[in-house]
């Protein structure tokens, strides 16, 4: 034990990111009180300026990395690519949220402050080096989350999403929990090198027995959060549910946070003892694959169409951790990047279309898109082409990787089931695509008014994002590649 | 302490409670009741990591729990508004009534 | 020699006629569309002329695409001698269909989105013929069939057109999927994907007797020539596709992009011919798609389809020919099949054109008198097809005939009935079309010179194509070549029966062509149904997976187990609705059940099993 508890000013520009974003947060919702009605405006204005700011600390923060807090926290390129990433998703979610918001008249300061609050959770996530950080850190992020799913209450819809994702949530994470409790009983420590050093050391098998039992508890409360088999049960109904913004959220900024500490617990602590659980990851990567893409066949819904198509393509991430390699790592990595960009991106069109109380979200309303607003139709084709994974999208080369990377560790079968499973959803995507540009407009196209600045910021960021890590991948694949090693 | 309770009937008990809890959870058809099944497994939760703690004799487990209450009581705060929300919007403290989006 | 710009300018017009098109005049659309492809052939000519006989492989290199630990990917452009002949073609034949498209597109409605459309697809079609490397190959594959795609289902008013792209899209993903395995086998296999490490690898290793990493990789690649060339079983696309405009027909569907199955075998010859294998599989698949297409076009009664079939039919022999190891006949046919059914393609559409959308034969007749240059231009098409002595199918066709023969004479008798049944249906559609009595109700008119041009240029192209040997200039690619004069008559005899039989069928004794499909009666049925193919596929492909997806996931894993534990049975009525209810209840606690499920399956195979690798 150190004797000096008194944290250094390296430990706070460590963890900057996260101060700003609370002190924000705070502020924000003080503020309102004493701004007026007609200037509610700012509070997007000011949670932005804390976004910018703390993205810009993050970065700032990579170029002195380590430990901080006595090795609670740890700051590295993967922890600071997973920071850049959740609050990037929490600023396009901010963008596509503020017209969503006014739309129905529901604008206050508590869902800019549960954003902050839920990134801050999601950051911490990122840079946790223990697993009470982790909690703590997936806590924040949940509770902020449970709320904003049931933002606007007095909508029936909103409160069951808000209150399936509470229940379950809290049910799965507890499994964590009590996960933490015996990994904490069978090592004597909750930090992950040390749990790492303890599982190396040749033990008694009951020690492995115990650390594997844990690692499946653990595993169910991770692999809730990022909505994989047999635990993806919940995501459709809330991601259905859920207002369109906060639903893109979710699918987004939560997801690569969990996929972030499930990869550094997985990949460091629990290393040691890798036959034990990646067979398991492996026929949960299949199950999640299968059951996201059928399920997605016979969706009406296009909220839970994409929802399932959120489950499908957490399971080819699966495939990268189940790789259990550096290259696997850096796949996830690079595809959670591809994926939240055309994932927000097709979201926001849903946010776009829905018009107020979300009266429009089936695929048949989106007829003839191509025609009524064609820059829109066509930003979306390019998601739902990169949701496909056509070459020059990023989801062409966060699948290309994944799958490298799954051949790379032999597994064969695993890569050709993943790649029929990616044949197989090119056939919902495509009915989207058929809709738009082949039906004739109706009702709810014609109806359309045009595209608010913050949706227009929202798509053409995320356009140009999937485009980008299309054809220049390098771009981020290097530091990818470069900050997975670490994680090992 | 010679005679004291073994170590391992408090992780028993322990293992009980969370049983229990998941039992509720499934069972239980009133969502507070739900709520406070979850309550129950995060207590479980609590005394186990209470028992290694006193095992090893850190602190580091004690102090643990006190995180897992505060989180708790954050969830409940949070929980209990949005039950509220719900059975405002539904009249109903059923579970299975709650059951509008499906397949 | 900047070989980027061949495929930037198609790009650029692209992108202008795509964003600024629907506010520009039609005449300013023709010539940004026209004139980037007109100059993307302009800096073919003048890249060849400049690299004079070529005798070593050019290559640009631009950039380095991904630099992933030891797989490094860049964008190079090359030209070899092969790449010469596709660049002619795809930008030649191109620039003409796209001429004649300004015409027969004129009062279509979207004309800027159908150019459009058409510009990007050169761009991904040169993108996929100056690729270097297998993953820049496979951008410009993806790329032309999304376009391909995109111009099926041009008229999307009509139900059928989207339906028909849904499929062409489909049945590509199949071939795709087989191809993205090929090319992560090859990384795996050799550490890269440029053409020339790879090939210069492969040449390296023996020849695979049995079954072994190159021939996996090779049937893989074929699974995606296969689907793109339209070859059985993956052929039902191509057909459909006809739903498109005609000039899509004849630029997409005919003359380059289901050619790009054939040039990926060609282009990939080194690992082929260590395959043996599957260079037999390519054969017999070729051969068989060859005779079966052609039986199938004996009964088409669309003007369209009896193409499209006879498409299907002529790159089942390209494909004989890469399979019996002919690499240079079967590009050689690739070129000349590109200008005879182009032609056939382009004639079609005048008469389509000129009856104002008539597609149906029996609807047409004595067209010769109302269209003579249309006439004309199709005899000649018509001609080169069947193989008639010294026109362009004669060289290329019995080139690919011999060289079976070589490889197993079987082959060459198969491929030579296929020839004569080849000449009898194109011939059949010729005399149906213009001889004969009018049939129909329209007003029959001859083309504008916009659409009759081209057609003229493609005439002479198909009478005369033969005599540009490709075969010798492709020689220090692909090695071996065979000659045999008398096998070459022959096949050329039963082209010119074939032709007879049809004139004595629809000119000389009509009727008797009516009474035969009686006498045959079923088998008739058989082959104007297509073999009921389509409906097989919808019986054991389609519906099983939309059903079984149905069924799993709703019934199969059917709140039954979950419920029935949780509630007790009986407490929840059961009708027939309810046996729709999945796993995905909406129900809190069933779904809680799930989780506590999993979770113990979890702790069993994790906690106590010793894991199971």
């Amino acid at each position: 034990m150190p004797a000096n508890f008194a944290p250094s000013a390296a430990d706070y520009l460590r963890i900057l990111p996260e101060i700003i974003m609370t002190v924000a947060g705070v502020l924000i919702m003080l503020l309102e009180g004493w701004l007026g009605e007609n200037k509610k405006r700012n509070l997007s204005v000011q949670t932005f300026v804390a976004f910018a700011a703390a993205l810009v600390s993050a970065v700032a923060a990579n170029g002195n990395p380590g430990l901080s807090f006595s090795n609670m926290l740890i700051v590295d390129g993967f922890a600071t690519f997973f920071r850049v990433l959740v609050i990037a998703v929490g600023i396009l979610s901010l963008f596509s949220a503020t017209q969503y918001l006014k739309r129905e008249h529901a604008e206050s300061s508590e869902y800019y402050a549960l954003l902050l609050f839920s990134v801050t959770g999601q950051c911490i996530m990122a840079t946790a080096n223990e697993l009470i950080m982790i909690f703590i850190g997936l806590e924040i992020s949940s509770i902020a989350t449970y709320v904003l799913a049931g933002y606007l209450r007095d909508d029936k819809r909103n409160n069951e999403a808000a209150l399936k994702y509470f229940l379950l949530g809290s049910f799965a994470t507890a499994f964590l929990l009590y996960g933490i409790a015996w990994i904490y009983g069978t090592t004597g420590s909750t930090n992950l090198s040390t749990i790492r050093i303890a599982l190396l050391t040749p033990g008694s098998e009951t020690n492995v027995i115990l650390a594997g039992t844990a690692a499946a508890l653990m595993f169910v409360g991770f692999a809730f959060k990022v909505s994989a088999a047999p635990f993806q049960i919940w995501a459709p109904d809330v991601y259905q549910g859920a207002p369109a913004p906060v639903t893109l959220f979710m699918s987004a900024g939560p997801k690569a946070a969990a996929f972030a500490v499930f990869l550094r617990v997985f990949m460091t602590a629990f290393g040691p003892i890798t036959s034990r659980w990646e067979p398991f990851v492996w026929s949960s990567a299949l199950l999640t694959m299968i059951i996201g893409n059928f399920a997605a066949l016979m969706q009406t819904n296009i909220k839970r169409l994409l929802a399932y198509s959120s489950i499908a393509n957490a399971g080819y991430v699966m495939v990268a951790i189940a790789a259990d390699s550096q290259i696997g790592v850096a796949a996830a990595m690079f595809y959670l990047a591809a994926y939240a960009f055309m994932n927000i991106g097709a979201f926001a069109v849903v946010t776009h279309f829905s018009r107020q109380g979300e009266k429009f979200v089936n695929v048949e309303d989106l007829a003839g898109l191509g025609w009524k607003q064609p820059v829109t139709a066509a930003l979306f084709s390019i998601f739902l082409l990169s949701l496909i994974g056509v070459p020059l999208t990023g989801g062409f080369f966060g699948k290309f990787y994944i799958f490298k990377a799954a051949l790379d560790a032999n597994l064969v079968w695993l890569t050709v089931l993943g790649l029929l499973n990616s044949a197989v959803a090119a056939y919902y995507y495509l009915r989207i695509l058929v809709v738009m540009y082949m039906k004739e407009p109706g009702e709810a196209t014609l109806s359309l008014q045009p595209v608010g600045v913050g949706i227009a910021a929202t798509l053409w960021i995320s356009a140009v994002g999937t485009l980008v890590l299309g054809i220049f991948p390098s771009v981020v694949l290097n530091f990818a590649t470069a900050s997975s090693a670490l994680v090992k | 302490m010679p005679n004291a309770v073994p170590l391992s009937w408090y992780l028993i008990l322990s293992a009980i409670l969370f049983g229990l809890g998941v039992a509720g959870f499934i069972f239980r058809r009133n969502i507070i009741t739900v709520f406070m099944s979850i309550e129950l497994m995060l207590n479980a939760v609590n005394l186990t990591f209470v028992t290694f703690s006193y095992q090893f004799k850190q602190v580091d487990g004690h102090i643990y729990s006190f995180f897992v209450m505060v989180v708790a009581a954050a969830e409940a705060a949070v929980g209990l508004a949005i039950i509220l929300t719900v059975f405002k919007n539904r009249s109903t403290l059923m579970i299975d009534d709650v059951n509008s989006m499906k397949y | 020699m900047n070989l980027w710009l061949i495929p930037i300018f198609p790009l650029l017009g692209f992108l202008l006629n795509g964003l600024l098109g629907r506010r520009l005049p039609k005449a300013m659309i023709n010539l940004i569309a026209l004139g980037s492809v007109a100059l993307s052939f302009a800096w073919v000519v003048k890249t060849l002329v400049g690299l004079g006989p070529i005798e070593t492989k050019y290559i640009e290199h631009y950039c380095t695409w991904i630099q992933s630990g030891t797989l490094n990917i860049s964008v190079d452009f090359a030209v070899d001698r092969l790449t010469a002949i596709m660049l002619m073609v795809v930008t030649g034949v191109g620039l003409l269909i796209h001429i004649y498209a300004a015409g027969y597109m004129e009062h279509e409605g979207g004309y800027y989105r159908f150019f459009a459309y058409f510009n990007l697809f050169m761009f991904f079609m040169l993108v996929l013929v100056l690729a270097q490397n297998y993953l820049l190959l496979f951008v410009g594959w993806e790329g032309v069939g999304l376009c391909s795609y995109l111009l099926i289902g041009f008229y999307f008013t009509e139900q059928f057109a989207t339906t028909a792209g849904n499929k062409a899209f489909i049945v590509n993903r199949i071939g795709d999927f087989g191809f993205s395995l090929a090319v992560f086998l090859i990384v795996r296999q050799f550490g890269t994907l440029d053409f020339t490490k790879v090939f210069d690898a492969a040449k390296g290793l023996p020849a695979e007797a049995s079954t072994g990493i190159l021939t996996i990789i090779t049937l893989l690649l074929l699974v995606g020539a296969a689907g793109k060339s339209a070859q059985i079983p993956l052929y039902v696309w191509l057909p459909d596709a006809m739903a498109g405009p005609t000039p899509v027909s004849a630029l997409i569907h005919a003359a380059t992009m289901v050619t790009a199955g054939v040039y990926m075998i060609a282009r990939s010859a080194s690992l082929f011919s260590k395959a043996p294998i599957t260079m037999d599989t390519v054969a017999v698949i070729g051969l068989a798609t060859a005779f079966f297409a052609a039986t199938i076009g004996l009964a088409q009664t669309d003007i369209k389809k009896v193409f499209a079939y006879s498409t299907v039919s002529q790159l089942g022999y390209m494909f004989l020919g890469v399979g019996v190891g002919a690499f240079s006949a079967g590009i050689f046919h690739l070129m000349t099949h590109a200008f005879f059914k182009a032609l056939l393609f382009l004639g079609a559409g005048a008469v389509i054109h000129g009856l104002h959308g008539e597609q149906e034969l029996g609807q047409m007749g004595g067209l010769f008198k109302h269209m003579k240059i249309t006439a004309i231009t199709l005899f000649c098409a018509s001609l080169a097809i069947s193989g008639f002595p010294f026109t362009s199918g004669f060289f290329s066709k019995d080139a690919i005939l011999v060289a079976a023969y070589e490889h197993a004479p079987w082959m060459y008798w198969v491929g030579v009935l296929t020839a004569g049944m080849t000449a009898f249906y194109v011939f059949r559609a010729w005399f149906l079309a213009f001889t004969g009595d009018y049939r129909g109700h329209a007003h029959p008119h001859e083309s504008p010179l916009v659409m009759t041009g081209p057609l003229m240029i493609l005439a002479v192209l198909s009478l005369a194509g033969g005599f540009i040997n490709i075969p010798h200039f492709l020689e220090p690619m692909f090695a071996e070549r065979a000659e045999n004069q008398g096998l070459a008559w022959l096949s050329a005899g039963v082209g010119i029966l074939g032709i007879l039989l049809a004139y004595v069928f629809y000119v000389a004794k009509r009727g008797l062509a009516d009474s035969f499909a009686k006498a045959a009666g079923g088998l008739y049925t058989l082959v104007y149904n297509k073999y009921f193919v389509d409906e097989a596929y919808d019986a054991t492909v389609v519906e099983p997976l939309i059903e079984g997806s149905r069924t799993v996931l709703w019934r199969g894993v059917d709140a039954g187990l979950i419920d029935g534990t949780v509630n007790g049975v009986g407490t929840r009525s059961r009708g027939i609705g309810s046996i729709l209810r999945l796993a995905q209840s909406g129900n809190i606690r069933s779904y809680a059940a799930w989780v506590v499920l999993g979770s113990i399956a979890l702790l069993l195979a994790i906690g106590f099993s010793g894991g199971l690798r």
